[in-house]
């Protein structure tokens, strides 16, 4: 997307601030359909992101997938195993505690890590879409950079997953 | 591109390590399915940030959080067929009440 | 002749034939099977023997040996490889045909005295490897191969004398001769492995052909004031002498009398036990480098041919008395192998007496076992005070024992005066000392085999009301009959010409003042038991009264198994076994178990860990990686 650089910094504060604030809520409400909801902003904002960066196509599979397939999946099975309205008993504190030790220990040491990294300086920043064409060459190619093999076991994976589902799920 | 790599690697962070903390607090076996989800997007994410900022003209971020969105969707479907089944039998889907398999 | 390999090969594939289509076959079929492949080895024994005697004898009068097979087996080193072949010279041979003679007549006894005991098969199967394994010693080319057969025929008669393995006492006995002859070969195997480290060969024609090998090898090496020559070839003995069941390892062999009693008259009378005189005559010459071990092999023989033959006087059990009787017996050949000596035919007379008597006391003897199975068989007791009389109920098992009490006492024509004969006439030529001390045995030995032939046939007319003794059946009295038969001529074979200590024919002469003697020590003996057990009366029981502390004494053997159970109970067991054990227990097996308690104590300590939840799991996970990465760093800056 051709933006200003300011609409720009304003769309990106505003999908970021969108992100962590539905992240956090998402894991920390005790209402569970609202939890999936939070998600589904999440989902979205991240849609977004791709889309500032210039990958149409990865922000149009996230929204399809995620935010219209798998999310619609949760809320059906929430549906099945809670009742509407009722709220999860909150967590214990000890494992509050642990989760939150957990959780900024490790955000500590990544932060450490990505901001003491030398990062190599690219001259090149190339803007623009990829072309949905030379995707497609790459995912049914089976030269180099190109993904015959993962995208058939990808392919593989899904038909067993289907058939594993409906094993799991049915009733006996 | 004003916006530097660095702050989107952040957001992704932060997405993260919300997905670890809910992982690990929160019983219902549900919410440890969408903080899941939360960690697997903030490392799609990620692999589209690479992939732009420092390999411009290339594919492969792409192309990985692609499938990394297919097996993300397979993995949702079978803990959901999972967390039915177990619904079924202990009419519950707290993780506290899995504990079969200890020692 | 090739064909000699067969007489090995039947039995062996008798063997394995009986003892894999076990159930397969018929008792009864099984039986004649393995008799009739003993009658075609016992045909290729007589012939081998036929050719081979007959064969021309070459410039110095010897008649030349022959080695029809002699495949390298394991080869170690240059000059040290075991071989696996057949040896044929006058000893093997004579050696071949009395162990298939005796064999088969045991063979052919058992199909009566075995009829319809459980496990016949088996025992078929047992008596052909015992057939297999004594023939491959005698026609052993080297020592090696030697001692390979030397520890089948032990394995055979072990599981023959325990072939009655619901009988704890035959358990024990086949333990006990295991055991006592085990560990006698282990002197066995050292002196051969000493003596072929020496001499570079395990060959016997060539260890025979260079006697003085040894000496010089050694050369003069000494060891505890010895020479290491005369320790490995006293070694040696040693094995033979726990074979052969000379004193003080002489234990196994009464009670061996547990197994059946064709098994006694085949292993323990005839074949297995002369095994120890044979491999003393094999080495000869070699033992004739080293007088010292001579004479330790006479005087062990001496000791021994006097004790056994006092403590056969007193015992009671009849397969006893012959089991002492033929310890005794033996004793007589290690003593006249003692004497001889190699230098000439003359000084050599030991050896062919020795050689002689094993041959007709081989004979003799396993009729007189037979002949003690089938009275065992007719009262059902080895007791003698349950027999007395028998001769008007069994009188071909009377004449056929009472021939062969005849030759083992000494009286002419029977073949034990020949070859006894032999044996005093050469003893007496070495040393009158010794001379003297044989004659009283070979008095004795007349004086215990009438007392149990007066105990058994005459003493009194029993009234069996309850079972009246039958005559054996025609399967056990042929051999009977046919063993007494060679009993009767086998002293006029011309023994000394085929075997002799060097090669060469020697025309035995009788010496009419040693003769003369022992038949009237015979005689006096004989008239002594006649006196006393002709009829039934108080005489034995009184003299026994009167002499009651020697006969305790000799009625318990001396107490030489007591002796042996204090060394081995008292003070092996206690002081030795007993350490290693607790050692064993509580340090070796202390550690192991402490591993075992440190690991269970620690994993039941840290098992909470394993909780089931997969937070948790997630969390320590987490953490974990999180420390490794955290160290990493730290370690990159």
């Amino acid at each position: 997307m051709e933006l200003l650089p300011l609409a720009q910094q304003v769309l990106f504060y505003l999908l970021a601030i969108v992100i962590v604030v539905c992240s956090i809520l998402a894991v920390t409400t005790r209402r569970i359909l609202r939890a999936a909801t939070y998600l589904l902003f999440v989902l979205l904002s991240t849609a977004g992101i791709y889309f500032m960066l210039d990958y149409t196509f990865l922000g149009s599979v996230q929204i399809a997938v995620y935010a219209g397939g798998i999310l619609v999946l949760f809320v059906f099975s929430i549906l099945l195993t809670s009742h509407p309205g009722e709220s999860c008993e909150k967590s214990s504190l000890t494992k509050r505690i642990l989760g939150i030790v957990a959780a900024l220990t490790g955000a500590a040491v990544c932060a450490y890590a990505l901001f003491t990294y030398q990062w190599p300086a690219v001259d090149l920043i190339e803007t623009g879409e990829h072309p949905i064409k030379a995707l497609g060459h790459a995912l049914i190619g089976m030269d180099k950079f190109q993904y015959l093999l993962p995208f058939e076991a990808v392919s593989v994976l899904l038909l067993a997953c289907i058939i594993g589902a409906i094993l799991i799920a049915r009733k006996r | 591109m004003e916006i530097p790599m660095i702050y989107y690697i952040v957001l992704s962070l932060v997405m993260f390590f919300a997905g670890v903390y809910g992982f690990i607090t929160r019983k219902n076996m549900l919410m440890m399915l969408i903080s899941i989800e939360l960690m697997l997007n903030a490392v799609d994410i990620n692999f589209a940030v690479f992939n732009r900022f420092l390999f411009p003209g290339q594919m492969e971020g792409m192309v990985f959080a692609i499938f990394a969105i297919a097996i993300a969707a397979a993995e949702t479907a079978i803990a959901i067929a999972i967390i039915i089944n177990i619904f079924r039998h202990i009419r519950n889907i707290d993780a506290d009440n899995l504990d079969d398999m200890k020692y | 002749m090739e064909y000699t390999v067969f007489i090995l090969l039947l039995p062996l594939a008798m063997f394995l034939l009986l003892g894999l289509l076990d159930s397969k076959l018929k008792p009864r079929v099984a039986g004649i099977l393995g008799t009739l492949g003993m009658t075609v080895c016992t045909a290729l024994a007589y012939f081998t023997a036929y050719q081979f005697f007959t064969q021309p004898r070459n410039a110095e009068g010897v008649i030349p040996s022959v080695t029809p097979y002699n495949y390298e087996w394991l080869r170690f080193t240059e000059h040290l490889h075991i071989d696996l072949g057949i040896y044929l010279d006058p000893i093997s041979v004579m050696m071949l045909v009395v162990i298939t003679t005796v064999s088969l007549m045991v063979h052919i006894y058992s199909l009566g005295y075995m009829h319809g005991e459980k496990g016949f098969q088996r025992y078929y199967a047992f008596l052909s490897l015992f057939s297999m394994s004594m023939l491959g010693l005698v026609v052993a080319t080297n020592i090696f191969q030697m001692y390979i057969f030397w520890e089948l025929v032990g394995v055979s008669s072990y599981l023959l004398i325990g072939f009655y393995y619901t009988k704890p006492a035959a358990i024990a006995a086949s333990k006990k001769a295991f055991i006592v002859t085990r560990f006698a070969d282990l002197g066995f195997l050292i002196g051969i492995l000493i003596l072929s480290f020496f001499t570079k060969t395990f060959d016997f024609a060539t260890l025979t052909a260079t006697p003085t090998a040894i000496i010089t090898e050694t050369a003069g090496a000494t060891f505890l004031g010895c020479s290491v020559a005369s320790w490995a070839l006293a070694l040696i003995f040693m094995g033979g002498a726990g074979k052969s069941a000379m004193f003080p390892l002489h234990i196994w062999l009464p009670d061996a009398m547990e197994g059946p009693t064709p098994v006694s008259a085949l292993i323990h009378a005839a074949t297995m036990v002369v095994a120890g005189v044979y491999l003393v005559a094999r080495l000869f010459p070699v033992y004739c480098v080293t007088p010292e071990v001579l004479e330790l092999i006479t005087t062990v023989g001496a000791i021994t041919a006097l004790y056994a033959a006092i403590v056969a006087c007193v015992q009671t059990d009849i397969k006893r008395v012959l089991a002492f009787s033929t310890i005794s017996q033996i004793a007589f050949m290690i003593v006249a192998l003692g004497v001889a000596n190699d230098t000439d035919l003359h000084e050599g007379l030991g050896y062919m007496a020795s050689m002689f008597h094993l041959f007709t006391h081989a004979m003799f003897k396993a009729l007189l076992f037979l002949g003690a199975g089938a009275i065992i068989h007719a009262v059902h007791s080895n007791e003698m005070s349950e027999m007395g009389g028998l001769r008007k109920y069994m009188p071909i098992t009377h004449i056929t024992f009472l021939i062969a009490c005849l030759a083992i006492a000494g009286i002419p024509p029977f073949s034990g005066f020949f070859s006894k004969d032999e044996i005093l006439t050469a003893v007496m030529h070495k040393s009158t000392f010794w001379g003297i001390w044989m004659t009283v045995v070979a008095g004795l030995t007349a004086f215990y085999m009438f007392r149990l032939y007066f105990r058994i046939f005459w003493w009194k007319n029993t009234d069996c009301s309850h079972h009246t003794p039958h005559e054996a059946p025609l399967t056990m009295t042929l051999p009977l009959i046919f063993l007494a038969l060679v009993t009767c001529v086998a002293g006029f074979i011309p023994f000394g010409e085929l075997v002799s200590v060097n090669g060469q024919p020697y025309h035995i002469h009788l010496d009419w003042s040693v003769a003369t003697t022992s038949i009237i020590v015979a005689v006096c003996a004989i008239s002594l038991a006649a006196w006393l057990y002709l009829k039934e009366n108080k005489k034995p029981t009184a003299m026994a009264d009167a002499t009651r502390t020697l006969h305790t004494a000799a009625y318990r053997r001396f107490y030489i198994d007591e002796i042996y159970l204090f060394v081995t109970h008292k003070i092996i067991f206690k002081c030795i076994c007993a350490p290693i054990a607790w050692f064993d227990r509580h340090i070796i097996d202390g550690t192991m178990d402490m591993f075992a308690n440190v690991t269970q104590w620690v994993s039941a300590r840290i098992k909470g860990l394993q909780s089931g939840y997969i937070q948790s799991y997630v969390w320590i996970l987490l953490m974990g990686t999180l420390l490794i990465a955290a160290i990493t760093i730290c370690c990159l800056l």
